[in-house]
């Protein structure tokens, strides 16, 4: 059978598509010119930036290591009418794609100038500072939809503890956002202290796929391709779930509240049964654990739905969101990302009114506290 | 299936394309190395506008290390996740049988022949050297 679209869309399907308000969780800005972080940035380092760039821990200098399918890894069609990049203009996103999905919130996750992976700490803190400034004044104060997170790099906690308290004290964050390529996996007792204080803030941690820590990003090396290495984006949240978990993160902090952005979330089942196989076997190896590693998933994670998995039957995808648990999921585009999912047609299964309203709304409202 | 003039050939661009509102449906045509192509402006996966897909080249491989490109410009891969259809009858290059853009029969004529027929009410003067895009909806 073939899937020939060859309807026009109805005035009905926008309407029902717009009826319910989304919250999209991955929404990505862009800086439109390095000057625009010089009010955030303190002379030192936009000297620092000018004469140095960035050095990350890759071993590709000036280049990202792969070719990312697409221009900036953008739509086509995202690229701003008045020039600039995709994601740098606010009116042009409101108009393509805010106020024709009728997107109550969209939570702002910032990739520029490889934030997470400066091999120079300070410089990173500096740049980690500046851009959370400007998420607030280039965005969240000129679009009350759009919320901003503070982002930190994990592996200078002191600095990262630092920036923590001089954005919590605005209260205008919603989130915490770490790198998932830090120097360690993320469960090491070294990036408890951000933990704790997320905790003791209420502030739900984020974590955003990408970045090069310094590690290949598989665990069987350097992979040769995009398509190859796109893969092993749902390996890196799987390995730090996994590490979060086994190393008892959620037992320790029990009100952590942690979300994993656009990592998928089809492989998750399987990384549950197999870690509640182990545990069964070798829980005398992790004694401090108290319950089932598929309990703290079931209770302390969530995860993006971008980008879906599109399995050749249906009723596979839904028998997934079933094992993940339909409170689980966060609904999130990844605007304006060459594999963006359409709120209307990403999910090709049916879902109920109350699910779709869980997961494009109230689980991401809960979490967020919005 | 009507037949809707909808432009002069100089008024798509070669390697261009323009969308037309037709019986409620946008359709997007491409002039593409001389030829004109017709196709629902949208892509069957999860509705991007095709109208700014990239025409590009089918690049195969017998083995891995040896490449051959072909048709330059014939395929369109779609602005947002690549999806590739021949742009001649809209099936998809991956998996031809279950994903196709439908797509349209178009018809370059002379303003002459345009002008024939019954219903010629006045004559009103013509410039019969240009060629006209017709597309069949």
């Amino acid at each position: 059978m073939s899937d020939v679209i060859d309807r026009p869309m109805l005035d009905q399907e926008k309407t029902a598509a717009t009826r319910l308000k989304i919250i999209d969780c991955d929404i990505h800005p862009s800086i439109h010119a390095h000057s625009d972080l010089n009010e955030f940035l303190p002379k030192r380092w936009q000297q620092h930036l000018k004469e140095y760039g960035s050095h990350l821990r890759t071993p590709y200098i000036g280049t990202t290591p792969y070719p990312r399918s697409s221009p900036l890894i953008a739509r086509r069609d995202a690229w701003p009418p008045t020039g600039g990049v995709p994601g740098s203009d606010l009116d042009f996103m409101r108009k393509q794609h805010l106020d024709p999905f009728d997107v109550e919130f969209g939570i702002l996750q910032v990739l520029d100038l490889f934030i997470f992976s400066q091999q120079n700490l300070e410089f990173g803190a500096a740049i980690q500072r500046a851009i959370n400034d400007w998420q607030l004044a280039f965005w969240a104060h000129r679009d009350p939809r759009l919320k901003a997170s503070i982002l930190v790099g994990q592996d200078g906690s002191d600095l990262g503890l630092a920036e923590i308290e001089r954005c919590a004290k605005t209260g205008e964050y919603i989130q915490i956002n770490v790198s998932p390529r830090a120097n360690e996996p993320l469960g090491r007792r070294r990036y408890w202290p951000i933990y704790e204080r997320a905790q003791e803030l209420d502030l739900p941690l984020g974590i955003h796929v990408g970045g090069y820590g310094g590690h290949a990003p598989t665990g069987g090396g350097w992979p040769s391709y995009y398509c190859e290495e796109h893969q092993s984006n749902a390996h890196t949240v799987a390995s730090n779930l996994t590490s979060l978990v086994l190393e008892g993160v959620p037992e320790r902090f029990p009100k952590l509240k942690i979300v994993f952005i656009e990592g998928g979330f089809g492989w998750i089942p399987a990384t549950m049964w197999r870690m509640d196989q182990h545990f069964e076997r070798f829980r005398s190896e992790v004694p401090h654990l108290k319950r089932r590693p598929s309990e703290y998933v079931k209770q302390h994670f969530w995860f993006t739905t971008q980008p879906i998995d599109e399995p050749d039957e249906a009723r596979h995808l839904r028998q997934l969101i079933e094992w993940v648990g339909i409170d689980r999921l966060l609904f999130s585009s990844d605007y304006p990302h060459w594999d963006y999912d359409d709120a209307r047609y990403a999910f090709k299964t049916p879902l109920t009114e109350a699910e779709r309203r869980k997961i494009f709304n109230s689980n991401a409202r809960a979490v967020y506290k919005f | 299936m009507a037949r809707h003039i909808v432009a002069r050939t100089s008024e798509i661009p070669a390697g261009g394309n323009k969308v037309f509102g037709l019986e409620g449906r946008d359709i997007v045509v491409f002039h593409v190395n001389g030829e004109f192509f017709a196709l629902l402006n949208r892509c069957p996966h999860e509705g991007a506008p095709l109208e700014k897909a990239a025409c590009v080249a089918r690049l195969t491989s017998p083995e891995p290390g040896i490449y051959h490109r072909d048709r330059v410009g014939e395929m369109l891969r779609c602005p947002w996740h690549g999806w590739e259809f021949d742009i001649r009858n809209g099936q998809s290059w991956f998996d031809p049988n279950r994903f196709r853009i439908r797509s349209y029969p178009v018809a370059v004529e002379s303003g002459a022949e345009l002008q024939k027929g019954p219903y010629v009410a006045e004559t009103f003067p013509v410039h019969i050297e240009d060629n006209y895009v017709i597309v069949e909806v």
